[in-house]
Formats: C-alpha cells, structure tokens, sequence
C-alpha cells in the first residue's frame, strides 16, 4: 500500500524567501502525524502545498498516490482543508456554512441539509447553528471550521494549528475530536506549535525549523535524543532548598538548577541509578520532600538540544 | 462529547458526483444572497450617499441647473441610479479580498468544484445586490416626483444596460481584490477611481457649460454615454449611439480583465 504522503526534496519560494527548503516526509495511511515547528518554519507552506493551494517550486508530493501538481484535482478529491485561520463565513450562520459545503461536494439540497443537522449535533453545535458565525466564540468557531473539513468523509485531513488560541477546555474537546476522527481510519496531518499537542496526538512527528526537517520520528524516540532525564524536585520548606541543592549536585554529580518557583529545584539526570540514594540522602538529613519526580524531557528540551533555540524564541524569520 | 453521534457523523458514507459547474455556481450565488439577507446595511450603506446627493442637488440647485427642482430630478436621477450602481461594483473586489483573507478561497478551491465558480457565483449574487439598489434608488426618485416617459420598460433596459456595465467593471475590482493587502484598501483604492470616473461626466450637470478640455475628457468617459444611454431609455427617445458604445465598452473591459482577473486566480496557486 502506498504512503497517505510522500514528498521528496519539497522546495517552495516566494521571491526571495525560501519558505520551505526541502522537505523530505512519509506519512503512513492511518496515522496521525505532527508537523511541529516555530512560527516561520513552513508548516503552513507545506500543507498548502500537500492540499493543492500552492504550487511547489521544486521537489515532489504524492498524496494518496496522486501527484500533487499533476493529478491535483484527484488529490483535492480525497483530502480536506482546515487552515490556520477558521476558513468559515462569517456572515453565514453555522448551519448554512455546512449546507453550502456540502452543496458544492455534490450533495442534494435534502441530503445537504441533513448532513449539517448531523454534524452540528456531532460536534456540538445545534444550540448555536443558527447564529451566523462571527457571533461565535474561538472554540465554536474552530469546532465548525473543523466539522465543514468533514462533510465528506475524506481520507486524509489536514490541520494547520487546530488548538492556537483556544482555552485549555476548548483545547482538549478539539483533542478528543482529532482522536475520534482519527480512530475513523482518516489519516491526519496535523502543524503546531505546541510540544504537548504533537506529544498527545502524534503517533510521529517531524520537527521543522526554518524550512527544513530538523529531526523526525515518535515523540519518545525524539525525546531520547536529548538524553538524560529531567529531575524535578520540590521542598516543603524553602528555607531548606539551598542544602537540598548543596546535597542533590553532590550526590548526584550533576548540574541543578532552581525552578520557576522558590520550593523547585530542576536538574538533568545522566547517572539514574544514583537517584534512589540521593532521595533517601535528603530524609535522612531532615529535608522534608513534597515532589521527586523523574519525568521524560519534554518536547521543548528535544527543540531546544536540536536547533540550540527554544521552540517560542523569537527568530529572525519571525513574521506577524 | 456524545461519542455515538460524533461516531455516525463521521463514519458516513455518502461520497457524491462532484457538482455540475452550473449547480456550483448557483449555490454560491445562493451564498450571496444569504449575505444580502444577514447583511443588509452592506447594501444600503452606500446608497446611503447616492440618495443624499439626489435630494441636496435636486432642491440646491435643480432650480439654478434647470430651471425648477422638478424638471432638474427627470435629467439627474437616471445618472445618480448609474452611480450608486457603480459605487457598489467595489464591493465584488472587497468581498473577494474578505473570502481570501478569511481562508475561505482556500476552502472553496480545495473544493472538487469548476474552479472558477466563486468568482463567477460571487459575481451573480453582485448582480442581485445592482438590481436592488437600482430599485430602491428608482423607487426613491418616484416618491420625489421622478417621472420616467417610457415608462416600466425603459427604466428596465436602463437598469439592464447598468448591470451589463456594473458586471464588466466588477472585474476590475476582482484583480484589485487579488492584488491589495486587505479589504479596506480596496475600497480607497476603488474610489479613487471611482470618484473621478463618476464626477467627471455629465451625471449631475451638461458638459455644455464646462471648459473644453474638461469636455472632452467627459465625452470619453464610458460614464458619461451610460448616463446618457439611461436617459434615453428612461424617459424614450433612446440614444441608440450611446447604447452601442456601452456595450462595446463592456465587451471590451470584460475581454481584457476577465482572463487577467482568472489568470491571477489560477497563479494563486
Ligand atoms: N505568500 C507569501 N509571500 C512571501 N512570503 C511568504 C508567503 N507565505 C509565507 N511566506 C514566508 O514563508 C515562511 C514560512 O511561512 P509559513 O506561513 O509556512 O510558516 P508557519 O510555520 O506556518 O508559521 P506560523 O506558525 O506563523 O503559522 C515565512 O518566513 C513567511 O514569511
Ligand atoms: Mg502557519
């Protein structure tokens, strides 16, 4: 079976901006993958580029089989768009949004509106389907956007930066939906700029930074990259944090650093085997422990060790 | 989340033959007039102006220009329904300027529908809007003492021959649309153009008066022979001269903005 996705050397310009500077991917049929980067790095040049809307200026994509430039028409068949900014109608109600997607994929005006009545109850939306949009919160909003990118059941969705801007609440309900979507058969490509969205959603992900694949793979392959584990210490006392400092560097021959928070204390692990003593080593001294916890770097460390910037620094290609 | 339903939803089955271009074109003139309906003051607020400027000129100045405010009303208003159609043609490129800036181009053109169906539907639901604010002018100018001599028909050929015109001129504002940043500068950019092209003619005054550089600056304004064509078909005693040079006009504005305005459509890509 072929790959849902497949580009080799995906180049695209615009003047003198290489806004994506050869992209090599694979995305398995069924999976969900991560394409996670900063602003400015070419997520949305690169799907606009998967979903037909722009036309490489060198390299290759095949979608579903197809060619992306010559058998675009056959790509568009089967894949669906949600961009970056909700692509609804403001001046439309919820309903009609749906309606009208549906007229143009072929449906009758019957089954049109049927279809909508299912997906507003489907992504919980009926309460507020007759209101035009632009009364719409970000969550509804979004949640629309998404539901209108399934009228037709495609075969691979795309999402750019489904979750930038939602509250933690509307976050996760967007979460869960992907999951469903996902548990369907559809295949996601999904960009953001949020670690812990490719952590929970991606099955793989490809780290891009500044046009190009900096590193690919699972999040725990990516996240073992970096090496070592994160050590996360919190005092009941922060009176007592200095000598737990003073004890743990020496214990534990590495590196501490003091947390956001006056009771924290961080450190990166390279010898674990030595943290159980080191536990025991702060009781015996009297230093009452609320936190120890060996956790996996997360995956602003994996984009901090790659590119030697942390994934929301301000770069040079920054754009508003 | 209600896991059954969302599961229904998405497990749907029904893949339909994408849709003939004439369905997809109606349906996003259906779009437009939904717009029309949610939107009303888009319309009205530029006729807002039109109709100002025929009740200040026809009782200001109707009496000075021509003799008395009624008799100045029969020769204005055929041109003020010329502008405030004209006026509203710049609402095509801002409307199309709002969809692309919105994402919604994206989502129609990753649509398996005949490409260019948004514009030309975009440009069908324009027409309603022309007709309406054609009407609500013409009914205004009736309730002030508009008295058209030929009657139903002639007011209907006039508006007809401004639709004709308004339709090629929107494609101007289509490119206007796909070259400026956001909507509001295709509305200054629009004017500018607009202002002179409506200003310099003979809507609100004959040219007869003016300096005879200026006149012939006016003869070569296609505003002008619509304004001229309109009255003639308004009032009978058609200018069948003027008529002739609008259509001409049309065809001529239409065959060269047209392919550019869909070659830079395609180019989007
Ligand atoms: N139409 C365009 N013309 C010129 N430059 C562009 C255009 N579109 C994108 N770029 C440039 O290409 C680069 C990549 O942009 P892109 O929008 O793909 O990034 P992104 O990863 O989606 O960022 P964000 O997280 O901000 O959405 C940026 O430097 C951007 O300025
Ligand atoms: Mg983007």
């Amino acid at each position: 079976m072929t790959l849902a996705i497949e580009t080799r050397g995906l180049e695209k310009r615009f003047g003198d901006t290489a806004a994506v500077s050869g992209i090599d991917l694979g995305v398995e049929r069924g999976a969900v993958f991560g394409l996670l980067g900063p602003n400015g790095a070419g997520k949305t040049t690169t799907i606009r580029m998967l979903a037909t809307l722009l036309r490489p200026t060198g390299g290759s994509a095949r979608v579903l089989g197809h060619d992306v430039v010559k058998e675009a028409a056959r790509v568009r068949a089967k894949v669906s768009l949600t961009g970056q900014f909700a692509s609804v109608d403001e001046d439309l109600t919820g309903r009609e949004n749906l309606v009208l997607v549906a007229r143009l994929l072929g449906f009758g005006w019957g089954a049109a509106r049927v279809r909508a009545r299912e997906l507003l109850e489907a992504f919980e939306l009926s309460e507020a389907g007759g209101r035009q949009v632009r009364t719409f919160s970000g969550g509804m909003r979004r949640r629309l956007d998404i539901a209108a990118s399934l009228v037709s059941r495609p075969q691979l969705l795309f999402l750019d930066e489904p979750t930038t801007g939602l509250d933690p609440r509307s976050r996760n309900q967007v979460w869960d939906f992907v999951r469903a979507i996902a548990a369907e058969g559809t295949t996601v490509l999904l960009t953001t700029q949020y670690l812990e969205e490719a952590d929970r959603l991606a099955d793989r992900l490809a780290v891009i930074d500044q046009g190009r694949v900096i590193a690919e793979g699972t999040s725990r392959q990516l996240k073992a990259s970096v090496g070592g584990r994160a050590l996360h210490v919190r005092v009941a006392d922060p009176e007592q944090r200095d000598r737990a400092w003073a004890l743990l560097a020496h214990l534990l021959g590495d590196e501490l650093h003091p947390g956001t928070e006056p009771d924290t204390l961080f450190a990166r692990v390279t010898r674990e085997e030595r943290v159980p003593d080191a536990l025991a080593a702060l009781t015996s001294n009297g230093i009452a422990v609320r936190e120890f916890a060996l956790a996996q770097p997360s995956l602003d460390d994996v984009f901090f060790a790659l590119t030697g910037h942390g994934a929301d620094d301000e770069t040079s290609e920054e754009v508003a | 989340m209600s896991t059954t339903r969302l599961h229904r939803a998405l497990s749907s089955d029904h893949q339909p033959a994408p849709p003939s271009a004439l369905s997809a074109v109606l349906t996003l003139g259906w779009r437009a007039i939904l717009k029309i309906k949610h939107v009303p003051f888009q319309l009205f607020d530029v006729m807002v102006f039109p109709i100002m400027m025929t009740v200040l000129f026809t009782y200001l100045f109707g009496g000075a220009l021509a003799g008395s405010s009624a008799d100045y009303l029969q020769f204005l208003l055929p041109g003020i329904v010329v502008q405030t159609v004209m006026f509203l043609t710049v609402y095509t490129g801002v409307g199309l300027n709002t969809d692309i800036q919105r994402g919604l181009f994206d989502r129609f053109r990753s649509l398996p529908i005949w490409q260019p169906a948004p514009i030309v539907g975009a440009l069908m639901g324009d027409l309603m809007r022309y007709s309406l604010a054609a009407l609500v002018v013409v009914v205004v100018g009736l309730v002030l003492g508009f008295r058209p001599g030929a009657g139903v028909p002639g007011v209907l050929l006039a508006v007809a021959l401004m639709l004709v015109f308004a339709s090629a001129v929107s494609w101007i504002w289509i490119i206007v649309g796909f070259l400026v940043r956001t909507p509001e500068s295709v509305m200054t950019t629009s004017f500018l153009l607009l202002f002179p092209l409506t200003f310099v003619s003979n809507i609100f005054v004959d040219p007869a008066t003016m300096p005879g550089w200026l006149q012939t600056v006016v003869a070569l304004n296609p505003v002008t022979h619509l304004t001229t064509a309109s009255r003639g078909l308004m009032h009978g005693g058609v200018a069948a001269g003027d008529v002739a040079w609008v259509l001409v006009a049309s065809v001529l504005v239409t065959a060269v903005f047209a392919p550019l305005a869909m070659r830079m459509y395609y180019r989007e890509r």
